[in-house]
């Protein structure tokens, strides 16, 4: 399988996770959606560094890998922090900074 | 021929598993099929003959992500009287914007000479990975870790027990 069907592959997992994004009410439903998209941009890096035969890609995708784990964690610590708060974590009703 | 088949069998699971994730009604479900999806996402990086990789994604994403998003449900739930339930809004307006955002990408990729055959890489790319990690890239290697200890306070100190 060439290079394109790696990238046709991930380039529909990030429109799915980008749907899930847009679409979910729930912030942490917004949060699933969003680790959809960085699994479809490691995929991308992975499958680059490997048909260029160099390393360099596979070693960013292990930074990308952690910082992501990172983002997640402390987005979902927001998010409980919010739902302490404000009782609940539908995006709708966290509209604490609208004008 | 195998490589084919197990391409195609992993995109199916990918795919439909990611499906599953946007499109469930109950948020305990769709985390369970992000694991699913992150899981074939693996099986994509072995596919991709990067088994370091593979492993690093089933130990961090499979399973460090999916049990804090399982736990984070569970405390941001209320347990009582309500169930675990997801409803979504304009879901015809969401997916026109992706599949013009897929579209376009695909139009890109299809438009330009890709390589079809893989060059031959370094034998053991676990230690070519460390290498490269020690020697050439060893300045984000330690930002990295900065930015995991401030993360990881971060998150400890968002998520105390109120007092």
């Amino acid at each position: 399988m060439g290079l394109q069907a790696y990238l046709i592959l991930a380039a529909l997992v990030f429109g799915i996770g980008l749907f899930g994004v847009v679409t979910r009410r729930n912030t942490i439903g917004i949060l699933l959606g969003i680790e959809l998209m960085m699994n479809a941009v490691n995929i991308n890096l992975v499958a680059f560094a490997r048909f260029s035969g160099s390393e360099t890609g596979m070693v960013f995708t292990i930074f990308a890998i952690c910082i992501t784990v990172s983002e997640a964690a402390m987005g979902l610590a927001i998010v409980i922090l919010l739902f302490r708060i404000r009782k609940t974590v539908m995006a709708d009703h966290l509209d604490l900074l609208k004008g | 021929m195998g490589e084919s088949i197990a391409f195609w069998s992993l995109a199916v699971v990918l795919v439909g598993s990611a499906l599953a994730v946007v499109l469930s009604k109950n948020l305990f479900h769709s985390v369970l099929w992000l694991a699913l999806a992150l899981t074939g996402t693996a099986g994509v990086f072995l596919l991709l003959e990067a088994e370091f990789l593979a492993a690093v994604q089933l130990l961090l994403y499979a399973g460090g992500i999916v049990t804090i998003v399982v736990f984070a449900i569970v405390v941001t739930e209320r347990l009582v009287g309500e169930r675990i339930s997801q409803t979504s809004r304009s879901l015809a307006a969401g997916a026109v914007v992706s599949i013009a955002i897929v579209g376009l990408v695909v139009n890109a990729i299809t438009q330009r000479g890709l390589p079809t055959t893989r060059p031959p890489m370094a034998g053991d790319l676990t230690r070519t990975l460390g290498e490269s990690i020690l020697t050439r890239f060893v300045l984000p290697f330690e930002l990295l870790a900065l930015l995991m200890l401030a993360a990881m306070l971060g998150a400890v100190y968002f998520a105390r027990p109120e007092d």
